[in-house]
């Protein structure tokens, strides 16, 4: 299992995957943005999305739980 | 009577508007945002206005808010600064149908420069060097396949109304053309434009050269020389110098005739400049697009030439007809002080706790935070811009080296680091460098 957190503080933007999806590494999962930048966040492992913490609009900090891929 | 002026933008540009408007015995009216409450150029203008909440829609870019906030506080023009409503001709149009007076170029020159298809067409026109490109808008992939191929591989992709380096690419085949135009096409609608693509003949090893001009009130341009932006990351400059050490005396003089040219096709009127990509080797130079605003680098022009360049935008808009002769003297550099990481450049907002900056002979800072600010992830990342000068480039260099180690900055992540990295680095101090810098200096 791997769970995947947010690097800073942004915006969540884009829901790009959904729950049951099979990812590879290196997928995007959702995109944030922060500063006028987009910044997405990959997968880190091949799995199945089993949970995604955010929706699109919400605000996250520093380390907050973004995702998990099993 | 011009007495009052609004300034539409927030952090260190409008805090830099505000300090020329009161010197000139004018009133500031600033207005802000939510997240915005606390920063210096809240409290250093004469009159603010709070427009809404943080999300730029509802503060910053609502041209009825903006308005409304110059009628409540008897404004009588507005400043844009650049970014937000910098080069939007509806904005323009609304300010002056309010009766107010604009500081910018006719609306007419905004709208006709802001669609970079038409710049580059209209820029061939009046004998301005362009680039092999698209003339049309391109809409689908199978078009901008055709355009490359005509064109030849590398080239660069763009959204026609885009900026600031926002959903631009390169593209070396058509595998990485696809991923380019998708992503130019994602910007385009993002930013409620029309999924217009111009593709350019991409030259490597290029250098980033602009051209400052000033539109004067009886319709005369002059060119107020260049500064180059080569140092940049994702196509957005990091640091500008001017002059700029790649470009010979020779290269400079057409380039400076070619910007008078490029303004006077459009009537242009006030600050604006001229963006060139130079080839080095062949000293040469082409059209890059046209900014109808105060760059956020304009402060290395006016430290070379001793011109205000916000003074002169505020006489020229109230009509006051005068002449401007260019001179200038010495080097100047300046550095973006980032809310960002110094190695992948990620954004990286924060509370600030220490923010110390230097001072002392040639060097200037304008900085749009202060020690007990929040930098919030809403806007960009800029939070201040380190200037420095000296009578040649080595002193300009051994000034910054000496500024940047003497600016302290805690709580957000910063790119002081890198300011550091790149004053020490060969490639840089040679004056021999181009706009693949920086990711040459991430490659190793």
């Amino acid at each position: 299992m791997a769970e995947v957190h947010a690097e800073m503080v942004a915006n969540v933007w884009k829901i790009v995957v959904s729950e049951g999806d099979v990812v590879d590494e290196g997928d995007t999962l959702v995109i944030l943005e922060s500063m006028k930048m987009e910044i997405p966040v990959l997968s880190e492992d091949p799995g199945t999305v089993t949970k995604i913490q955010v929706k699109e609009g919400d605000v996250v900090q520093e380390g907050d739980l973004i995702a998990v891929v099993e | 009577m011009l007495d009052s002026v609004l300034i539409a933008n927030r952090g260190e540009i409008a805090r830099r508007i505000i300090r020329t408007v009161r010197g000139m015995g004018l009133r500031a009216v600033a207005v802000h945002s939510e997240a915005d409450t606390d920063l210096p150029f809240v409290r250093e203008a004469d009159d603010a206005v709070l427009l809404g909440p943080a999300n730029p829609a509802q503060s910053y870019l609502d041209i009825d808010k903006v308005l409304q906030a110059a009628r409540t506080t008897g404004a009588r023009a507005v400043h844009p600064g650049y970014g937000f409503l910098a080069e939007n001709a509806a904005f323009a149009r609304a300010v002056i149908d309010a009766g107010l007076v604009w500081i910018g170029p006719d609306p007419e020159a905004v709208e006709r420069m802001g669609d970079k298809i038409n710049a580059r067409n209209l820029m061939e026109a009046a004998g301005v060097p362009v680039a092999a490109g698209t003339r049309e808008p391109v809409s689908d992939l199978a078009q901008a396949e055709r355009a490359a191929k005509e064109i030849g591989y590398p080239v660069m992709v763009k959204a026609s109304g885009g900026g600031g380096g926002i959903g631009m690419g390169v593209a070396r085949d058509d595998d990485s053309l696809a991923k380019a135009f998708e992503q130019a096409c994602r910007a385009a609608a993002r930013f409620g434009g029309e999924p217009a693509i111009l593709l350019e003949r991409y030259v490597e090893r290029a250098r980033h050269v602009e051209v400052q001009i000033l539109g004067l009130a009886d319709g005369r341009v002059v060119a107020l020389g260049e500064r180059d932006c080569s140092v940049q990351r994702r196509h957005q400059k990091v640091v500008e110098e001017s002059p700029s050490p790649g470009v010979t005396p020779e290269l400079r003089e057409r380039m400076l005739a070619a910007a008078v040219r490029a303004g006077e096709a459009v009537a242009y009127r006030g600050a604006g400049t001229v963006e060139c990509l130079v080839d080095a080797d062949a000293q040469d130079f082409v059209f890059l697009e046209m900014n109808t605003r105060l760059q956020v680098e304009h402060p290395v022009t006016e430290l070379v030439t001793g011109l205000d360049l916000v003074e002169h935008q505020i006489r020229i808009a109230a009509g006051e007809v005068y002449s401007v002769e260019p001179r200038s003297s010495g080097h100047a550099i300046e550095f973006r002080v980032y809310a960002e990481d110094p190695r992948r450049f990620l954004p990286g907002p924060g509370k600030i706790g220490v923010w110390e900056e230097p001072e002392g002979e040639g060097v200037r800072v304008d900085s749009g935070y202060t020690a007990g600010n929040t930098v919030t992830p809403f806007y960009d990342p800029l939070m201040a811009k380190l200037c420095v000068t000296g009578a040649t480039r080595e002193e300009a260099l051994e000034r910054g080296r000496e500024a940047v180690g003497a600016f302290r900055v805690e709580g957000p992540k910063h790119n002081l680091p890198f300011c550091a990295e790149l004053l020490d680095h060969p490639e840089f101090v040679s004056g021999d460098y181009d706009t693949g810098l920086v990711s040459r200096m991430r490659k190793s």
